[in-house]
């Protein structure tokens, strides 16, 4: 597993370089990558099914317990099939649909990059490791969303999703940390019998909190709903392989897959009860006033988001059953509603309901293939959708207290999600055509084959469900819950009141869809108080964030050189002032105290020196006595035997004196700008500078000196470092990282002066 | 300001304070010297040679844009640091070639990595100087 990733990372890199040669067939290359993992995978299916877990494990950190551990079991099969199956298509698609994209390269780089990252997440049993690839597919989300990047609405939307899944993915990685504290030990499967232990804990209710957040924000559920529907700027195969199919249900895969671990209490039962629900009714809600084809596909997502969720807090076997079905029903005609509606955008130019029509000749394909995946998003029987829905309500029925409650909730969602779909499905195609900002055809082979296969196998696995997916069931249930389920899944469970549940759910979707018409401008015209808007809240921390940076950057960076160096000086004296009083009054070896005529004579100059800079009325004068000051520094440096440093601190003064000369040409005419108010309080922080050096240096000139470097570095210089300089093998090797990161700095600070005068000239040329 | 006698001894003393840095930085493994400070008496000849023929004379002189001396000063410190790696040593250990070479002496990855530190320091110093003469001429 470790090197089918190593491949994918490789490929995705390689894919830039490879595209612009194969440019017209680049979707079919880029679809047998996926198309390679899916096949490697599934030739497992008949291991995993036959109850095997294929651990493997790669040394990482071996020595802090963090290793690329991969656990191949039913749930984690499940989700690696979903994401190659549909990155088939999608990779294939995205050769018709991006062609003529400037940077239609660097899409498949994302894209492969993110594929690999989710394929790695759900497969990962290390917490770090998965942590790593949980970031890893928020970052490329945030460079596919933000992919169309001179648009400033698809840069905020990107922004926005980033922020709200990188913030729960620290809270995610607190609450793993907490966890691993439990067992000792980053793996999740060592937790798997710690069961009683974990819940126990002390910190249980803050790794349940940590990691609901983490994995809420990532599935946006309630009330971090608001990034998902933001997030359709992206290129629509985004929006369907990401935000539908696979990324936006990691999340639910976490929880998923903890369940066993810190599931059965109540916090946690009932928090994903609560949540779920909430979510399922708010984005099926918010879904009845879209007008956008995308737009409608993205809340009924975040409503089929909130059911799964819900499934889990009910976590009986039967809920668990109707997880499992539902969530592999929902890849499938979502990504392939997706992708119509793609299809319909790119050849239509229009993804606004309101102006598509009556397309079902010039669009068959794409109309049959619209078709198919509808019924199985409306439950309609005999496909897989059907099965879900069936189950979900089969499910909410057994439960007791909370059973009519949210058996009523289920209904009007779901009732909403058949309007969405009677709009997204059949309206485009059906009725009167209407005019479109292009003349609509039928989309190329690349658009249609892979939404078609989708929908196929959502018709078969409805017919076949056993054969299809019924022996990943049972070892996805024991992934979840530890138990064997002995269920198997059957398409139609006669006449009964869940049957009876499905049609009143068509029938009130009819209902919505034929009234929406009249209600939708008042609908429209609802404006919800801020307060009561999650995203609202976003903005307000956003912008309380931006202010808070600009207010400190006003005080702190005010763009005075003296008031820096003030704050710099002031600030380090505060700071080392208590630990200096606290050591008392330095012992001063007077009596070893010598000086000789050459240093008396140094810094006597020194001293006139930097009289002459202080009150000298001409810039050059002030320069060239500030030029001596550094010169008599290296003269001293050669009384004591420090050769390197002189050699250093004269090259260093002679082109200081040259900087300061070239500036100087720029600089208005000397004239005395400082009060005489400034002047007392600079005099006064020199002063107090000068007497805290002169403590410092007295300070440590009177502890001892002789340290085990000085002679280790002596003695070794020349046997380890092969050189008699020892200043210099101290340099370029035993402390060659120190240099190394210090040139990098410099470096750095390089192009800083680049990029700052650079700024200035190009200003200048406008 | 142009100067014949400066712009004369500036042809003449350039290439022997180049000769005089590569010396600084050759040497600077046992005697006083160093990648660091070789990098600096480097920049200066270039300084010197802006002074007296301008900064565009200076530039053509330099060949190399300034911003890539950097990088490449960067790439060779990090160059020098993989031979020890790939032979199964820690990070950053010192490798030396046996023979010793005339002239240069003895070989070894510090020696490449000062190299490095010369040119970045070279780069940085003479881009400095380019800029801000650059800055001035506007």
């Amino acid at each position: 597993m470790f090197n089918l990733l190593l491949v994918g990372f490789i490929a995705s890199a390689a894919a830039p370089f490879l595209y612009k040669p194969f440019r017209n067939y680049f979707g079919w290359i880029s679809a047998s990558f996926p198309l390679y993992l899916f096949i490697s995978f599934l030739s497992r299916y008949r291991e995993i099914a036959g109850g095997r877990v294929i651990r493997e494990s790669v040394s990482w950190f071996p020595s802090l317990g963090i290793n690329l551990t991969f656990l191949l079991d039913g749930l984690s099969l499940t989700f690696v099939l979903i994401i190659t199956l549909i990155g088939t298509v999608v990779f294939l698609y995205a050769g018709a649909y991006m062609k003529g994209h400037a940077h239609t390269d660097r899409f498949y780089l994302y894209i492969g990059l993110f594929m690999t990252s989710m394929v790695g997440l759900v497969l990962c049993d290390n917490m770090i490791a998965l942590f790593v690839f949980w970031e890893l597919t928020s970052v490329t989300s945030y460079l596919l969303i933000g992919f169309n990047h001179h648009l400033e609405t698809s840069r905020k939307a990107a922004l926005q999703a980033l922020l709200v899944t990188g913030g729960g993915g620290l809270a995610l990685l607190a609450g793993l940390l907490l966890l691993a504290g439990i067992s000792q030990s980053f793996e999740i499967s060592s937790l798997y019998h710690l069961h009683a232990v974990v819940i126990q804990s002390p910190v249980y209710a803050g790794i349940v909190i940590l990691v609901l957040i983490g994995a809420f924000s990532k599935s946006a559920q309630f009330p971090f709903h608001f990034w998902l529907p933001n997030a359709m700027e992206a290129p629509t195969p985004v929006s369907a392989y990401l935000h539908s199919a696979t990324m936006v249900k990691a999340g639910i895969y976490l929880i998923a897959r903890l369940n066993h671990i810190l599931g059965g209490t109540a916090l946690w039962q009932d928090t994903l009860v609560v949540i779920g629900t909430l979510t399922m009714l708010t984005g099926a809600i918010l879904a009845f006033t879209q007008m956008d084809l995308k737009k409608l596909l993205a809340y009924s997502t975040l409503s089929v988001l909130g059911t799964l969720t819900l499934l889990l807090g009910i976590g009986s076997r039967l809920a668990i059953k109707a997880f499992f079905i539902y969530l592999v029903a929902h890849s499938l005609y979502k990504g392939t509603l997706f992708l119509v509606a793609g299809t319909l955008d790119h050849e239509t130019g229009t993804r606004d309901v309101a102006l598509l029509g009556g397309l079902k000749r010039k669009l068959p394909l794409t109309m049959l293939t619209a078709a198919l995946a509808s019924f199985s998003m409306m439950g309609i029987i005999p496909l897989v959708g059907f099965i879900g829905k069936e189950t979900v309500y089969a499910s909410i029925l057994e439960l007791q207290t909370w059973g009519p409650f949210l058996l009523a909730a289920a209904v009007v969602a779901n009732g909403l999600i058949v309007m969405v779909t009677m709009l997204v499905g059949f309206k485009p195609f059906w009725g009167s055509a209407q005019a479109t900002p292009k003349p609509p055809h039928e989309a190329p082979l690349k658009m249609w084959l892979g939404p078609a296969l989708l929908a196929i196998l959502g018709l078969l696995m409805g017919l076949c469900p056993n054969a299809l997916i019924g022996g990943l069931l049972d070892r996805s249930a024991l992934s979840i819950l530890s138990e064997e389920m002995g269920l198997v899944i059957k398409l139609w469970h006669g006449f009964n009141f869940v049957l009876l549940l499905s049609l009143v759910t068509l029938l009130l979707g009819f209902l919505f869809y034929a009234l929406r018409g009249k209600y939708l401008p008042a609908a429209q015209k609802v404006q919800l108080s801020p307060i009561a808007k999650p995203s609202a809240w976003y903005e307000a921390g956003l912008n309380g964030m931006l202010s808070l940076a600009g207010l400190q950057t006003r005080i702190l960076q005010n763009g005075y050189l003296r008031y820096y160096i003030i704050t710099i000086l002031v600030t380090t004296m505060a700071l080392a002032l208590y630990p200096l009083f606290g050591a008392g009054t330095p012992a001063v070896h007077w009596a070893d105290f010598s000086i000789t005529l050459y240093e008396a004579a140094i810094l006597l100059v020194m001293a006139i020196s930097t009289f002459m800079v202080i009150t000298s009325d001409s810039r050059l004068k002030a320069i060239v006595a500030i030029g001596v000051v550094g010169f008599m520094m290296g003269i001293n440096f050669i009384i004591h035997s420090a050769p390197d440093l002189a050699l250093t601190t004269f090259a260093i003064e002679t082109l200081t004196v040259i900087l300061f000369v070239l500036v100087l040409y720029k600089l208005p005419k000397f004239i005395r700008l400082s009060g005489t108010a400034n002047r007392v309080r600079d005099a006064l922080i020199a002063t107090a500078v000068g007497v805290f050096m002169t403590l410092m240096v007295l300070h440590v000139t009177a502890g001892d000196l002789a340290s085990e470097l000085k002679t280790y570095f002596a003695a070794n210089s020349l046997p380890l470092g092969k050189g008699r300089n020892v200043v210099n093998v101290i340099l370029v090797d035993f402390r060659a990282i120190d240099t190394l990161g210090e040139i990098t700095v410099l470096a750095v600070a390089a192009i800083g002066v680049f990029a700052l005068l650079k700024l200035r000239l190009d200003r200048k040329e406008k | 300001m142009f100067s014949i006698i400066l712009s004369t001894a500036s042809k003449y003393l350039l290439p022997l304070l180049l000769i005089f840095s590569f010396f600084l930085l050759l040497r600077g493994h046992n005697e006083p010297g160093g990648g660091f400070v070789g990098g600096l008496v480097a920049a200066a000849a270039y300084a010197l040679y802006f002074i007296a023929n301008g900064v565009e004379e200076a530039k053509k002189l330099l060949k190399a844009e300034p911003i890539k001396i950097i990088a490449a000063g960067l790439l060779v410190a990090l160059v020098s640091t993989l031979p020890a790696l790939l032979a199964g040593r820690d990070f950053m250990s010192g490798l030396w070639l046996e023979p010793q070479f005339p002239v240069i002496g003895k070989v070894g990855t510090p020696l490449l990595f000062d190299a490095g530190v010369f040119l970045l320091v070279l780069g940085i110093a003479v881009k400095i100087i380019f800029s801000l003469a650059e800055e001035d001429k506007r």
